[in-house]
């Protein structure tokens, strides 16, 4: 992956809490073989209503989506991750995030950040108030940033650099092949194993 | 003497192998679970790297999200596709695989435990979010999105930050009408859809003890849905003979090893969670949801709430939203509501368990005129428990359709969909908007319910009929 520091955007209000990933991306989209052409589906039921902010022609291009607590709770599907991607969305933000989201989003170069409550309120508002609102979001810095103001956030040591670098995860595991073999040395003997031949 | 532990904390550190690079330890994986919904992009990743899969022998294969339940031949297209795919790549790979229409064959949450191939103190992945069923048997399970599956495929670790735990301890008797779909409904609706967010769960109390495995699968399933990673009971007398005859189990001298350490797997005595959530349970009764997150559920005998009661601005707008889109009115009876669809089946309760309690509820009565019932047992071995008990025969008789096991209507990925805004009572686990189809409306319920709702034509449990 290329390297990652940091990305600017107008922001896409999302003010709902609780938005599951079958909200993001509908099981029946799901059913490609690629990581990619995702992009219909993205939130395809709420789009349906003119007045969802995807469809607001003044906030057209918006990269940065902000929304309520508990973001992407539910099905572990990566393909909600993909759909944001596909669509050009670059970072969400929001008070708290589905765990398994959360990983994806990262592991994928979409920037998840958690961020205050009252942060993510004020970010809200002033993005109703001007379509045009720009963030940043500082991966290196690890802050937010937007006229008048920033805030700090943490994020997993290990992906931050995986992004910072470019590097691939696996790699970087790999690197522990002799570890993982000398662990595995020492596993019980009688834990279950499988293959293709086996009856019951 | 050690420091005393939680059972999370005994089943990490027996996993753990520290990384050579800054950042979290790597957790090793005993049994990974592979479907034909998230895994394909995960093995073309492989390939594209040039590498290959490390364990195939800790890998199991099976189809459920996306295969018909009333036919042993897939003409969906993209099913078609999807699970040649997966073929492929097990054939490739050599990993052991269930497919369509073999008699082992089921929901990979349902098919892992009945194979006797989960077992106390295991670590267990899955690309799907309620692998933490697993937790049943005190193994530390939980779901991962697809780069997690290439993740485990290429190395058998993942690396993971040491979790939060939190002891769910469950005080006093369940009634004897009360379900462990009912236990964890009212404890989503206490703690909320996001109430145990990134924690390890711990169930404990004495309810537990009591409870089979079947349940307890249940009551681990549902973790996800509290936002928790994993959900786990500790193993005792029931995990081990619920496993002693199962075709995976270890036997003979291995047998008595395996009990000997499995015994060990508790919380000791003096150990300390991060939290603890406490439910008392004697005054439960059975639990429906109404509205579109699994913690928006109240009590069968109450009515649905109106949403300017609650406190929170989030949580009134969220149930706002929830009672437009399940078209209800406050102050409406739950018992008022309802259905014209019953789906009985999924991960959460398509174990013969709730097939039989379905069945007691619906033997020598009809559906009602109005209502369609689906039944699709968790596994195609769930399925031939049910007929060798004669439980087909009791669906058939009133009304149901008795169908082949997958994931089916839980999701709406694959043809069983509802059209429409059909409103279904259902024994799933997501009543998410538009989970079952575009415009669909989704009670959760546990399978006694279900059954009683069926013939009933709206909420009911078995006391309410005749
Ligand atoms: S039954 Fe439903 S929740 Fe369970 S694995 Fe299948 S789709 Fe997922």
């Amino acid at each position: 992956m290329e390297p990652l520091t940091e990305h600017t955007g107008r922001v896409l209000p999302l003010r709902r809490s609780d938005v599951d990933t079958d909200q993001i991306i509908p099981s029946r989209f799901c059913r490609r073989l690629t990581k990619t052409g995702y992009a219909d589906g993205l939130f395809a039921r709420w789009r349906e209503a003119d007045d969802f902010v995807l469809n607001d022609p003044a906030r057209a291009g918006g990269s940065v989506l902000v929304a309520g607590p508990n973001f992407a709770t539910g099905s572990s599907r990566e393909h909600a991750v993909w759909a944001l991607r596909d669509w050009g969305i670059a970072a969400v933000l929001a008070p708290s995030f589905g765990d398994i989201f959360r990983r994806n989003a990262l592991k994928n170069g979409l920037l998840a950040v958690q961020l205050p409550d009252a942060v993510v309120s004020g970010l809200l508002d002033a993005a109703d108030r001007d379509p045009r609102f720009l963030v940043t979001v500082d991966l290196l810095a690890c802050e937010v940033r937007w006229d008048g103001g920033r805030q700090a956030f943490e994020v997993d040591v290990r992906a931050r650099r995986l992004l910072l670098d470019g590097q691939d995860d696996i790699a970087v595991t790999l690197a522990d092949g002799d570890r993982i073999a000398a662990y595995e040395r020492g596993r019980p003997h009688w834990l279950p194993v499988f293959g293709p031949a086996r009856a019951g | 003497m050690s420091e005393p532990r939680t059972l999370v904390e005994k089943i990490w550190d027996a996993h753990r192998i520290p990384s050579g690079s800054d950042g979290p330890d790597l957790l090793y994986v005993d049994v990974h679970l592979v479907h034909e919904a998230t895994s394909a992009q995960a093995f073309d990743g492989l390939r594209l790297a040039g590498r290959t899969v490390r364990r195939p022998d800790l890998t199991l294969a099976v189809e459920d999200h996306n295969v018909p339940t009333d036919s042993l031949s897939i003409t969906d297209p993209i099913s078609i596709e999807q699970v040649a795919r997966l073929r492929a790549n097990c054939a490739e790979h050599g990993i052991e695989l269930f497919p369509h229409g073999d008699a082992r064959q089921g929901i990979v949450h349902v098919v892992g435990p009945e194979l006797g191939a989960i077992q106390p103190g295991m670590t267990v992945v899955c690309g799907d979010s309620h692998t933490s069923t697993h937790g049943a048997f005190g193994a530390l399970a939980f779901g991962v999105g697809t780069s997690d599956v290439e993740h485990v495929l290429a190395t058998q670790t993942l690396p993971m930050p040491r979790p939060r735990t939190m002891a769910v301890e469950f005080t006093g008797t369940l009634p004897p009408d009360v379900t462990a779909k009912d236990l964890m409904l009212a404890l989503l609706a206490e703690i909320g859809a996001n109430g145990a967010h990134g924690y390890v769960l711990e169930y404990r109390g004495a309810a537990i003890r009591g409870l089979s495995m079947e349940s307890r699968m249940t009551l681990c399933n549902l973790s996800i849905e509290a936002g928790a990673r994993a959900g786990m009971v500790a193993p005792d007398e029931v995990t081990f003979e619920y496993l002693a005859t199962r075709p995976r189990r270890p036997v003979g001298k291995d047998w008595d090893e395996a009990l000997a350490h499995w015994s060990t797997l508790c919380t000791d005595p003096g150990a300390v969670f991060d939290r603890t959530v406490t439910l008392e349970v004697g005054a439960l009764s059975p639990v429906v949801t109404w509205g579109t997150n699994p913690g928006q559920a109240v009590p069968l005998s109450q009515a649905v709430p109106d949403p300017a009661q609650f406190t929170d601005a989030a949580e009134r707008a969220a149930a706002r939203r929830a009672l437009e889109y399940m078209a209800l009115e406050p102050g409406t009876r739950m018992r008022d509501i309802e259905v014209d669809t019953v789906f009985l089946g999924s991960c959460t309760n398509g174990r013969i368990e709730d097939l039989r309690a379905a069945a007691a509820v619906l033997r020598g009565r009809v559906l009602a005129p109005s209502v369609r019932m689906l039944v699709v047992p968790g596994s195609m071995r769930v399925r031939d428990q049910a007929e060798q008990e004669g439980l087909h025969d009791v669906f058939r008789a009133a009304g149901a359709e008795w169908r082949l096991s997958g994931c089916s209507m839980c999701l709406g990925m694959n043809a069983d969909r509802l059209s429409g805004p059909r409103r279904c009572a259902s024994t799933s686990n997501r009543n998410y908007e538009g989970r079952q189809g575009d415009t669909a409306r989704t009670h959760l319920v546990s399978p006694a319910v279900a059954a009683a709702t069926a013939v009933a034509g709206r909420l009911a449990a078995p006391a309410d009929l005749s």
